[in-house]
């Protein structure tokens, strides 16, 4: 019972992580039509950002704050100079390129922080445990299992109700017809890959109590989120959620119960989704 | 993408053959070395591109493939194994065997959707090489000790000697870029293009696209196999690492910096990349900012990789156009 609360309670905040930087590839790719595999470099900057941001002024918020908008400068840059000039090639090409500017980053990740690992400890606030039946739990983690839900119902609001939420979806669907309409598309393809961009360093930012930073965390969280894109469905925002939930829960369950087959589980996750309904959980029919 | 090869380009070929095969004689050991890894990596490069430039499926998950290869000749040659040509025999077979039921559920989908589950199936079978400890050795891959020498009628060849294993690597590499062309030049080659060009269209005129599609995986398999045991020969051991995604993706590096197009363009572009990476390390440990660096511009301004737009370039002006 204890074990079964554990293994729930780390697999939610786990996928919550996920959710967050799953929620922008999914967003990218419903939008551009794009599958970024830099995704994860953009996450890992975000963690970096943080820390570099909490050696200037002591504080974990201040890193929180600006380390995702300085990323989401970046990936604007990035959409501008790079990505821009493929979204009507050939989607190997499309993601070849983002791997090329995945082997930028990564490695410039390495050359500016060097190969060490860094530990951050979570804010004053969050620090510390609370209780839980015989053992205890860290608040920090339980802290991640409520932003998730706050951050993915104020997405949803914000592309439902909001105008600008609702130009961009009108972009995704027909890109023609809103530029006919007088949108002015690629300011806002630019707009939703820093948003895009933003998501995923303030997973990174996030994430950097949760783990340790180091130089390896941007290619292992980039195959996990397209796991759960893909388990969710492509392009869906609510999929994102719903994936990562299932993925996140999965590999805390797996931990424990699994033993050596746990590696293998998100990857016959994904194939058996491939195989057995292609478009996901919730993803609309391909 | 990629045009019906003509037999014009064979005093080029020639010339090369002759090259690669005067190399050792005035090579320093070290680029001997390095040349027998180039012509590994560029025959896994052509048979990925077999799937890639001529049949339009970008698999991320060849490197599983070669891995089968390289662990059936580790598990053998640790096993005593003592005849070289049935551990050859056995690594392609099981690589083809794999690629069969790999590429059986992989060939119904298509474009981002394969790429996603090759990459899935490719990791599964890096988690039974990383976890299966008692057979596989685990993390720190499976050494081999001795490796049994070549048994040509009354001759045994050592393969000892960096260039024995250099004209050995060389001949199959040879034999398999042979093979391919010979494929993509037959009809078969043909419906494989006519399968990335259009397939509803195909599938219409009455072929049966699934069936093509797993043809030139398995193909493409077995041949990633031998690339596998050539590699498991090379560096004396199988290593988890060569099944994971990431290099999985070397030979589409590969395929991209030389161009997808060509009929040698993989291979052209494995030499670019072991050069460029001896080169670059030579003062700076950051070789994988330079590559992505020049990876960039490749995509982004010459989409028939660099091999490609020479001989696009040189073609055009033999022809007299601009």
């Amino acid at each position: 019972m204890e074990s079964l609360l554990t293994n729930t309670l780390n697999g939610l905040s786990w996928g919550m992580l996920l959710f967050l930087i799953s929620v922008g590839l999914t967003t990218i790719f419903g939008v551009l039509g794009v599958l970024n595999f830099a995704h994860g470099s953009l996450f890992m900057l975000g963690a970096y950002g943080t820390l570099t941001v909490m050696h200037l002024f002591p504080s974990f918020w201040a890193g929180v704050l600006i380390a995702p908008l300085a990323t989401a400068l970046l990936g604007m840059a990035l959409e501008v100079t790079l990505l821009r000039r493929v979204y009507g090639r050939d989607v190997s090409y499309q993601l070849l390129l983002t791997f090329a500017v995945l082997l930028v980053l990564d490695d410039a990740v390495r050359i500016i922080w060097g190969p060490a690992y860094h530990v951050v400890d979570p804010p004053a606030l969050l620090s510390g445990t609370v209780p839980l039946f015989a053992h205890s739990y860290p608040v920090y983690r339980l802290f991640l299992i409520a932003v998730g839900p706050v951050l993915g119902l104020a997405l949803w609001a914000f592309f439902s109700w909001t105008r600008w939420g609702k130009i961009i979806r009108a972009a995704a669907q027909d890109r023609e017809m809103a530029e006919g309409v007088g949108i002015r598309v690629p300011l806002l393809f630019t707009l939703v890959f820093g948003l895009g961009a933003w998501l995923a360093a303030l997973g990174g930012a996030l994430a950097a109590p949760h783990q340790s930073v180091g130089p390896a965390m941007g290619e292992r969280i980039i195959i996990e989120s397209f796991i759960v894109v893909v388990v969710g469905g492509l392009g869906s925002f609510p999929g994102a959620f719903a994936g990562a939930l299932v993925l996140g829960l999965l590999e805390a369950f797996g931990t424990t119960f699994a033993g050596r087959v746990q590696m293998a589980l998100p990857y016959l996750l994904l194939a058996l989704v491939l195989l057995v309904r292609p478009r996901g959980l919730l993803g609309r029919e391909v | 993408m990629v045009k019906r090869p003509s037999l014009s380009g064979w005093p080029g070929a020639l010339v090369l053959l002759v090259f690669l095969a005067a190399a050792p004689s005035f090579l320093p050991v070290y680029w001997v070395l390095l040349g027998t890894e180039i012509l590994i990596m560029g025959l896994f490069a052509m048979s990925f591109n077999l799937l890639f430039g001529y049949t339009g499926l970008l698999s991320f998950g060849q490197g599983g493939l070669l891995g089968v290869g390289a662990y059936t000749a580790a598990l053998l040659m640790t096993h005593g194994v003592t005849s070289l040509w049935l551990v050859l025999l056995a690594s392609v077979g099981a690589a083809a065997v794999t690629a069969l039921l790999v590429g059986f559920l992989c060939v119904r989908r298509d474009e981002i959707f394969f790429a996603m589950l090759s990459l899935a199936l490719g990791m599964m079978l890096f988690t039974v090489a990383h976890n299966w400890r008692e057979v596989t050795g685990g993390s720190d891959g499976l050494p081999v000790f001795s490796v049994p020498p070549v048994v040509l009628g009354p001759w045994r060849v050592s393969l000892f000697a960096p260039a024995s294993a250099y004209y050995f690597v060389l001949f199959w590499a040879v034999a398999g870029a042979l093979f391919l062309w010979a494929l993509v030049r037959s009809p078969f080659g043909l419906i494989l293009t006519a399968v990335r060009e259009n397939k509803e269209r195909l599938s219409f005129s009455g072929a049966n696209v699934k069936a093509v599609r797993l043809a030139a995986f398995v193909t493409a398999g077995a041949l990633a196999g031998l690339a596998g045991f050539l590699l498991c020969l090379f560096n004396r051991m199988a290593t988890p690492d060569m099944l994971h995604w990431s290099f999985s993706a070397r030979p589409v590096l590969m395929t991209i910096l030389g161009g997808a197009g060509t009929f040698l363009g993989p291979a052209v572009g494995a030499a670019i990349f072991f050069v460029l990476e001896h080169w670059v390390t030579t003062f700076t440990e950051n070789w994988m900012i330079v590559l992505g660096a020049i990876l960039i511009p490749v995509v982004l301004f010459f989409p028939e990789g660099i091999w490609g737009t020479l001989l696009h370039a040189f073609r055009n002006r033999r022809c007299g156009t601009p």
